[in-house]
């Protein structure tokens, strides 16, 4: 079992937890995730790895509560345990000295992630840029941790309530045309945002990595429900990525792949609710 | 009595098709204990036992059926548990047609002793008994047995790595097996569907086997949680890998990655392990469709289309390239799904998959087939006939077309020598490349059965115990 040794509400749906998982802090890094069950109803859920403590052992995530998956977990509290944990899993983010600006653009929760990517990139002696976006004020996370691993930090919310006003890819733009020259790209966020993103650096040819994040159950490459199309090839994100070039992922597709238990997600939701949520006893 | 005079070999009850396509519970019931004493008492107690030597892990087959016949239940259970750490297990899914049953005196003139029933009732009998002969046989296994003090890693906790642990805490060693998922069992728990191999009675057989000392660790991924040298460097003084061919195969046509096409492997698990067909009490959702085609016509394609059936599809077929002589899936299995209204659409075969604007599927573009000359796996070659394409109306398609190695680890074990496809280069008694690190089953010979990655698991044990000894 893997205690909760804190957990943070960041909003009403974002929750930041805590949880102790000694051997995969040991080895997780930048770019990797872990699958996670709640308990024995529950489903093998993705989440990133958006910080990771080895002496203490511990890792930390963020969750968006949408379904019923996320929802169960989101209503743990501190001291709860979670069933199963684990990893890490994926491949992790390549990281090198770059010969120029490194962009790490995050959306929404998309930012957790970012975050150690952002501080493996600064502390391999990249400059690094920071851009994170939310719909409003009370949905950006993280952005004091972010300003602490970049050079420079940009903050947008789509509705002008804090930072400046705009989509993260006007605020791409704008540093674009500041800058002349990028070296690389990276963008984790919702899928119709990283796909925004690599359209926006395609004419520019600026290396753009995309952290995907498809359906997936058991995390280990045996399954095949995370697969995305990659150029001419087929690949699974969970033991080929799960970053990928932004410029070669079919975006459309994989959108439509989030889709395929659309209605079973809600009638999973609508039974939790109708449980009164917390643990489903009747 | 002469052989030809014997009673027949008495039948398996099930349950009737109508009604076993609407529940997840188990096809075939089981002997009672009139029809298992019956059964053991065609076995003509041969003196030198062929069926033994069919037996990849060597039963000692007459001796336990004599112990049924005179109706010494738990000396049979005893008997069994000697050489098999997963006889309900095997009882179920061996395909005895083609092992101990196939050696067997009696099947030349008539038909052969109900062999793999006989080993099912037993073990079924022995977990009514509710586990307590068998923890008191553990006891005593544990007590008699001085202990080696030396650790060795099981990694993977299938059919192959368990019976391997199970042999191994036998002969006093300090087992652990690694499992990537959150129950062991391997294909057992995720591949084979409930309703021929319920996961209580896999749970049951497993607990049993940790009762022999057996430490399974559930949640460690080989090449990600941990590597095999990592293992070396805690002091695991040998190894056994048994990762087993996991990885699903798809066609390589255009189209599979509408929404709607599944490798089976991911169909099976949700069903299975994640107990998709009891969803949403069960929160992991499967999807069935309502016109399926299964691709391929293996064990695990008939699993697939069973199940399909089982979720409420209205219509599954088989689609198999070659002619219903070639498949390689078991004669019950497919006479299983005969019976259960699956349809199957031979000597055709998928071009590609059309999708719709949604992105899912709505049909495949295929073309029929005709049998040629012999290919290299002596099986008549298909040779597609021009001209025949047309275009089949599906919304659901189910790739069982094979799988191959995990690389996880392998991938992550230096040194560690591979065969062209990506398999583990072992000898015959699992020995690899490397000192001490040992592999067996389907990591090594591509997907197989269940019974020959026991065998492996067998023999490398007992290569693994000569090689501790000798260190």
């Amino acid at each position: 079992m893997y205690p909760i040794v804190k957990k943070v509400v960041l909003s009403s749906a974002v929750k930041e937890f805590e949880v102790r998982a000694p051997m995969v802090a040991e080895k997780a890094q930048a770019g990797h995730f872990f699958i996670m069950r709640a308990n024995e109803r529950g489903e093998r859920i993705p989440l990133t790895i958006a910080d990771y403590d080895r002496e203490k052992g511990t890792i930390t995530t963020i969750i968006q509560e949408l379904g019923a998956s996320s929802t169960l977990v989101g209503q743990m509290e501190e001291g709860d345990e979670i069933l199963d944990f684990v990893g890490p899993l994926g491949v992790p983010s390549e990281i090198e000295l770059f010969d120029g600006p490194t962009v790490l653009v995050g959306g929404g929760i998309g930012i957790a992630p970012i975050f150690p990517i952002a501080r493996a990139l600064k502390a391999a002696g990249n400059e690094v840029i920071s851009i994170i976006g939310a719909r409003n004020k009370d949905l950006l996370i993280w952005e004091e941790k972010m300003a602490s691993v970049s050079d420079k930090l940009i903050v947008c919310t789509d509705d002008g309530s804090y930072g400046r006003q705009g989509f993260v890819t006007d605020a791409l733009k704008d540093l674009y045309a500041e800058r002349g020259k990028l070296a690389a790209v990276w963008a984790i966020g919702p899928m119709p945002m990283m796909r925004a993103i690599a359209n926006v650096t395609r004419p520019w040819a600026v290396k753009t990595i995309v952290s995907m994040n498809p359906l997936m159950m058991d995390g280990t490459g045996m399954c095949g429900a995370c697969r995305v199309q990659v150029g001419e090839e087929t690949k699974f994100a969970c033991v080929d990525g799960p970053e990928f070039d932004g410029h070669l992922v079919d975006f459309d597709l994989a959108i439509k792949r989030l889709a395929i238990y659309k209605d079973q997600e809600k009638r999973a939701l609508a039974a939790l609710e109708h449980k009164g949520g917390h643990c489903g006893c009747q | 009595m002469s052989v030809k005079d014997r009673p027949n070999r008495q039948e398996m009850p099930c349950q009737a098709p109508e009604e076993r396509i609407r529940n997840f519970r188990e096809v075939a019931l089981g002997y009672t204990e009139e029809q298992a004493v019956l059964e053991a008492q065609r076995c003509l107690q041969c003196k030198k036992p062929k069926c033994r030597d069919g037996c990849p892990v060597e039963v000692l087959i007459p001796e336990f059926i004599q112990a049924v016949a005179e109706r010494n239940f738990a000396e049979a259970a005893a008997q069994l548990k000697e050489k098999n750490a997963l006889p309900a297990v095997c009882g179920r899914v061996c395909p005895q047609e083609s092992q101990c049953e196939s050696k067997c005196i009696i099947g030349i003139k008539s038909e052969p002793v109900a062999i793999g029933r006989l080993e099912r009732f037993v073990a079924d009998w022995e977990m009514a008994q509710e586990g307590q002969m068998a923890k008191e046989k553990c006891t005593s296994a544990t007590s008699t047995v001085s202990p080696k003090g030396k650790k060795v890693a099981i990694i993977g906790a299938g059919p192959a790595g368990l019976t391997c642990a199970a042999d191994m805490a036998r002969l006093g060693y300090d087992v652990t097996v690694f499992e990537a998922l959150h129950v062991a069992g391997g294909v057992l728990m995720y591949g084979i569907p409930e309703f021929r191999l319920p996961k209580a009675i896999v749970e049951k057989e497993i607990n049993t086997l940790c009762q022999l000392g057996v430490n399974v660790q559930v949640n460690m991924v080989g090449g990600k949680t941990f590597t095999v040298e990592e293992l070396q460097q805690k002091g695991y003084e040998a190894i056994f890998i048994g990762t087993g061919a996991g990885l699903p195969n798809f066609m390589g046509i255009p189209g599979e990655n509408f929404c709607g096409v599944f490798a089976a492997n991911e169909f099976l698990t949700r069903t299975n392990l994640m107990k998709g067909y009891d969803f949403p009490n069960a929160l992991t959702p499967v999807r069935a469709g309502s016109k399926v085609a299964v691709l391929g016509a293996g064990n695990v394609a008939m699993d697939a289309a069973r199940t399909a059936l089982r979720l409420g599809a209205e219509e599954v077929s088989i689609v198999y390239r070659r002619s219903e002589k070639e498949m390689p899936a078991r004669a019950e299995e497919i006479e299983h799904a005969h019976e259960e209204g699956v349809q199957f659409k031979v000597l055709t075969n998928p071009v590609e998959i059309v999708g719709d604007e949604q992105g899912w599927v709505k049909g495949m573009r295929c073309l029929r087939y005709e049998l040629g000359e012999p290919d290299e796996s002596g099986r008549r070659r298909p040779v597609a006939i021009d001209g025949s394409e047309f275009f089949m109306e599906v919304d659901t398609v189910i790739v069982a077309i094979g799988q191959g190695p995990n690389p996880l680890v392998t991938q992550s074990t230096p040194g560690l020598e591979l065969n062209r496809k990506g398999t583990i280069y072992a000898d015959e008694e699992g020995r690899t490349s490397l000192e001490g690190v040992f592999a067996g089953g389907d990591i090594v010979t591509g997907a197989a059965t269940v019974i020959l990655a026991m065998g492996a698991g067998k023999k490398a044990a007992r290569a693994m115990d000569q090689y501790l000894q000798s260190k």
